[in-house]
């Protein structure tokens, strides 16, 4: 669905010292690669100024790539810009698609007739975002006068109207309230799992990736991180986990092989035993701690996803300074 | 089918416009009084000679006239791009790129100035007014002529109005450059051109080809000789200058396009 190789875009920034203008090139995608397959989620995640705008852009088709290969469903981004926007669906957070004076319906009629969607098909869609999104009451209501929730399940039913391979989100839950972003995960997880479009989504809310996407990419610096499943980059990167015990009695810590550090508090009813996913299992460590203490509660604690992206960059920095 | 898109969005607008029904009245009353403020203008000066380079009250109106309908129906659909560079600061050029339609036609009909209509109605009334009181042989062609001669302009106004808007892409805030280029060639052709200094006539009629608006084609209405010496037939050629300016125009925008792509700023 998504190929690029090598790609790289650079820009002119100019850098005035005073009247005297100079340019110097800032390169914001340094050789990026990466594959999406069709029916996959990936997530794109990264510090501000990362490159990830800069790369949507060039997926979509605004920005030309400075060099590099670049095939977005089968097609040239840069020189087939209207045959790709007939295939991908695009949703900017933070600008609207939509006609700002009319009704939320009539926008929609609009882009039926732009994107070209028989009568029939644009009926199915629409209902079918309509009922998900509960756009109802909404369909007559100015664009102008919708909450930014609404606004946004306006956005990406108007995205999907002409039916994607691919839809792309560039910050698609930003400034949302917890319930609409809720329930657009949910609908985008329906749409990518039952209809398998494609989705590709930038974002600073991380819940967003652990919800949505089996696939995350990191990038900062214009260079891709890392990139795989979620659950394989919380184990390379942060190769501990954490097992807390509470106890019926005050008491120490029991002592199991395997445990690299305590952590205790509430004057011994608590412990925070911490170990390497590597060498052991968090049931054998139950099985152990089970047989020295009584416990009265337990739980095992996966570092947060915030965790597992800030020790990448901690990785970067670390690697660029030993260089 | 495509073709069908555009008078759609053209009447979205409209229909979002009707939401403002009374800074409408108020565009509409206004655009009217400017119209009429460069008409008392002329009537003045008028009132102090009897001819202005060889042309009468009635004749200089009639260019007036022509220039006026034509640069009213040109802000109608071109005058949107003065709107570019806040397309290009919020972005919403992007979302243009997005589309699978061209983005000149879309920034044309993403918004509609219904209020410059009391432009070109006032224009109409006094080219009305003008054709009769002016000396004309009549004949099918002049009719013709004076049928094409305002679609031309509109088309020359258009085609200007697209070049110096492009210019917003390389500086953002160019708009006061742009407006310059255009409002000023409204001005310009509305008198006969050979009031101005030489370089200024050069500019006017072959680099932005204001003069093929209402100057020559009138001279050929009225069967008036050049007083700059271009033989008579010049005055029938505006169509073809008109087609000409928008095959540049397009070309310069399509550049221009590319170049934000390549940078986006």
């Amino acid at each position: 669905m998504i190929e690029v190789r090598e790609l790289r875009r650079e820009f002119k920034v100019a850098t005035s010292k005073g009247l005297r203008r100079n340019y110097k090139t800032v390169t914001a995608v340094d050789d990026v690669s990466f594959d999406v397959q069709a029916g996959e989620a990936v997530g794109y995640v990264g510090p501000n100024g990362a490159g990830k705008s800069t790369t949507i852009k060039m997926l979509t088709g605004i920005l030309v790539p400075t060099s590099g290969h670049l095939r977005v469903s089968g097609v040239d981004p840069s020189k087939q810009r209207r045959d790709l926007a007939k295939r991908i669906g695009v949703v900017f957070g933070q600008r609207s698609q939509l006609w700002w004076d009319l009704p939320l319906g009539d926008s929609f009629d609009l882009l039926r007739s732009i994107y070209r969607v028989s009568a029939a098909d644009y009926r199915t869609r629409l209902d079918e975002c309509v009922e998900l999104l509960g756009l109802q009451e909404l369909l007559i209501t100015p664009v102008r006068q919708l909450s930014l929730g609404q606004r946004m399940r306006g956005e990406i039913t108007a995205a999907l109207l002409h039916a994607p391979e691919l839809l792309v989100l560039d910050e698609p839950t930003i400034g949302l309230d917890l319930e609409s972003k809720e329930r657009l995960r949910e609908f985008l997880a329906d749409i990518n799992t039952r209809r398998g479009t494609t989705l590709l989504l930038t974002t600073h809310d991380l819940d967003d990736i652990e919800r949505l996407c089996p696939r995350l990419m990191v990038i900062d610096h214009g260079r891709v991180l890392a990139d795989g499943p979620l659950a394989e980059l919380r184990a390379e990167v942060t190769p501990e986990r954490e097992l807390v015990i509470d106890l019926r009695e005050p008491g120490p810590a029991p002592d199991v092989p395997g445990v690299t550090a305590v952590r205790s508090e509430a004057g011994g009813l608590r412990h925070h035993l911490t170990f390497r996913r590597a060498e052991t299992t968090a049931a054998q460590l139950i099985t152990q701690v089970v047989r020295q203490v009584e416990v009265h509660d337990l739980a095992v604690v996966e570092p947060e996803i915030d965790d597992v992206i800030r020790k990448l960059y901690q990785r970067q920095v670390q690697q660029n300074t030993s260089r | 089918m495509a073709e069908f898109i555009y008078p759609k969005l053209i009447g979205a607008k409209l229909r979002s416009q009707l939401a403002y029904r009374a800074s409408f009245a108020v565009d509409f009353v206004s655009q009217v009084l400017a119209q009429c403020y460069e008409l008392i203008v002329i009537l003045v000066l008028f009132s102090q000679v009897n001819a202005l380079g060889g042309f009468t009250r009635d004749e200089v109106l009639l260019m007036y006239a022509f220039a006026g309908a034509a640069f009213g129906v040109a802000d109608l659909f071109a005058g949107q791009l003065d709107n570019l560079p806040t397309y290009i600061r919020t972005g919403s050029f992007d979302v243009l790129l997005m589309r699978p339609l061209g983005t000149l036609p879309q920034i044309m009909c993403s918004d509609i100035r219904l209020r410059r209509i009391g432009r070109i109605t006032s224009a109409l009334g006094v080219m009305i007014y003008a054709l009769t009181h002016v000396p004309i042989d009549w004949t099918p062609a002049k009719v013709l002529l004076t049928i094409a001669t305002p679609l031309a302009g509109t088309v020359i106004y258009s085609s200007v109005w697209v070049v110096a808007c492009s210019i917003c892409f390389w500086i953002v805030e160019g708009r006061e450059f742009a407006n310059a280029v255009t409002y000023g060639s409204n001005s310009f052709t509305s008198y006969p051109i050979n009031v101005y200094s030489r370089p200024l006539r050069w500019v006017m009629a072959f680099v932005v080809p204001g003069a093929f608006v209402a100057y020559y084609p009138s001279l050929a209405l009225l069967g008036k000789q050049d007083p700059l010496g271009l033989p008579g037939w010049v005055g029938w050629t505006s169509p073809l200058v008109a087609a000409l300016a928008a095959v540049v125009a397009g070309l310069v925008w399509r550049f221009a396009v590319r170049h934000y792509r390549g940078t986006g700023s």
